[in-house]
């Protein structure tokens, strides 16, 4: 792999840009691999990322039905903290965040982390107890995080309404080097490096069954053709039960759409990003000038990849209060992912029933930002057969003992 | 927009009116069973791509429960019907076969 660099710009340019190579390989599937991965969204190549990097692990294909981060890794408005209630959210979002600091430099390839800081409003006096509350338990736990008043919230996104009529901002909680990412950018720089090390990312490729023998997997039945493998990592996000089905266990997890939206782009006006969980909305500026904004899951399920009108229309009239400046912004694009829910809101990396596989699903509407922290742990677990001190709470056994990751309450709108 | 009847105003009510319960004609495990049969029951959910029998709740009109068969992969809805039994009625099946012929069928 040629490296990205100033001077390969230069080199490029002086030669009207005809050096530049593939980012990566699209290769036939072989017949065998040492692991499988299902799944080219962020987690799914991150998880082979690591599995090579970490563990010398390379004969891999990822395989993916569509196009490699054409998932809800694709789809999402990028927000990245890790300002979690419980324990073992914060180390596995913080492992994350921290690694995005240095992706670009890992990757050769710029991911465009914009550490630009994320505010959490309180509007509500259960919310200032709330964020207080994590504010402590993340000094506990060494995630940099800050409860703020509502002066210092004004200082640091002035376009915003504190003195709301319905829901004044009280505070919020302030993570400094939060931020943002670009979302193609994680799947491509990674799928990069996967290609460079040798592993094969096979695009139009849909796994249709799950071949077993003796409680173990032995391949994969695709769109093209048996695949075989000794190890199999689930990571399809929405369509986590379905694969599930086909393997032949069932999934705390039910799959809905979240939508999102970006108005016609302005002038810079905000460079922060904002969540409002009292009324339900988020919001930020992208590179572009757009207000890149998000809301709650809507309420059944759904594999559509498209949500309902009127929920986007709550998140706006809920967001103009708050930030009256963009009461009279055209919406540009409007979009919507499956997302995987489970109960108490935390994601699931775990061994399964079937021996020699592994599933890591259950983000939700929050897993951008857990993506290079997840593939860690991820490719630990199906490196070693057995979780490490990341994933070792996040395994599916935590609904048998009623040992739940309870960040529903944490964390009250899709992020 | 999800429109569906309820079946006890026969109101064609959107979802603005309405609100989602989840799976329906879950089977209930409680003390004494199995710990896989209470987790079964308290959180695995069949989550199909396709049909789905589910409870919605009329909350902005007669505020009643009720179920619906929907398809999740199009949003096509089969029909509705009221909250008080254990299965979904032969006669939906039925015409849920005719429309799906590769349904596995209600398990
Ligand atoms: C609108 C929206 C906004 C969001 N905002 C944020 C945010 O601000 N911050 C944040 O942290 N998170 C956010 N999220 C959540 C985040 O996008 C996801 O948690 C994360 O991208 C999941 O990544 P993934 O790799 O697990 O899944 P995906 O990116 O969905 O990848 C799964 C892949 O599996 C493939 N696949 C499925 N079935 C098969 C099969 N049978 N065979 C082969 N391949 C298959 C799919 O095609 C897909 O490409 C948001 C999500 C949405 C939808
Ligand atoms: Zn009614």
């Amino acid at each position: 792999m040629r490296r990205y660099s100033a001077f390969a710009i230069a080199r490029e340019a002086a030669r009207y840009h005809t050096g530049w190579e593939r980012a990566w390989r699209s290769p036939a599937p072989k017949s065998d691999y040492e692991v499988i991965v299902i799944g080219a969204g962020g987690h799914g190549l991150a998880t082979a990322y690591y599995l090579g990097k970490n563990h010398g692990i390379t004969n891999v294909a990822i395989l993916e039905k569509g196009w490699l981060g054409g998932g809800n890794t694709g789809r999402n408005t990028t927000i990245i903290r890790s300002n979690y209630l419980q324990d073992p959210s914060a180390a596995i979002y913080e492992k994350a965040r921290s690694l995005y600091e240095t992706l670009s430099q890992d990757l050769n390839y710029n991911v465009m982390f914009s550490p630009r800081g994320v505010l959490m409003l309180a509007q509500t006096q259960h919310e200032i107890r709330g964020y207080q509350r994590t504010a402590h338990a993340n000094a506990i736990q060494g995630v940099k995080t800050e409860w703020i008043g509502p002066q210092k919230v004004k200082e640091i996104c002035p376009i915003m309404n504190i003195h709301g009529p319905r829901y004044p901002v009280l505070g919020g909680l302030w993570q400094a080097r939060g931020g943002t990412a670009r979302h193609d950018a994680v799947a491509w720089g990674y799928a990069r490096a996967c290609s460079d090390m040798g592993m094969d990312i096979i695009q139009q490729c849909e796994v249709t069954g799950v071949e077993q023998k003796g409680g173990v997997v032995t391949g994969v039945q695709t769109t093209k053709g048996r695949i075989g493998t000794k190890k199999l990592a689930i990571v399809v996000a929405g369509h986590s039960g379905v694969l599930a089905d086909m393997a032949g266990f069932r999934l705390p997890i039910e799959s809905v759409a979240l939508q999102a939206l970006v108005s016609e782009p302005i002038k810079p006006c905000m460079d922060i990003v904002v969540m409002a969980n009292t009324v339900h909305g988020y919001m930020s500026q992208s590179d572009k000038g757009e207000m890149v904004i998000g809301g709650g899951a809507d309420g059944y399920n759904n594999y559509t990849q498209r949500g309902s009108f009127h929920h986007v229309e709550e998140t706006v009239r809920a967001l103009v209060e708050t930030f009256p400046i963009i009461s009279r912004l055209k919406m540009l694009r409007w979009w919507g992912g499956i997302v995987d829910m489970t109960g108490d809101r935390s994601p699931i990396l775990s061994k399964t029933p079937l021996g020699n596989c592994f599933i890591n699903c259950g983000w939700g509407t929050g897993g951008f930002k857990a993506i290079p922290g997840s593939g860690w742990g991820m490719a630990e677990l199906v490196a070693k057969g057995e979780p490490g001190p990341l994933t070792a709470e996040f395994g599916l056994d935590r609904f048998t003992q009623g040992r739940f990751i309870d960040e529903s309450v944490a964390a009250g709108v899709a992020h | 927009m999800l429109i569906l009847e309820c079946p006890y105003c026969g109101v064609k009510a959107d979802e603005t009116e309405l609100h989602g319960g989840g799976e329906a004609h879950l089977k209930r495990y409680g003390p004494g069973s199995s710990d896989a049969d209470f987790e079964g029951y308290l959180f695995h959910r069949k989550n199909p791509k396709g049909v789905h029998f589910e409870r919605w709740r009329h909350v902005n009109g007669c505020g009643k429960w009720f179920h619906a068969a929907r398809c999740t992969a199009t949003l096509e809805v089969f029909g509705t019907y009221p909250a008080q039994v254990t299965a979904p009625p032969k006669a939906l099946i039925n015409k849920i076969k005719k429309k799906r012929p590769d349904w596995e069928g209600w398990t």
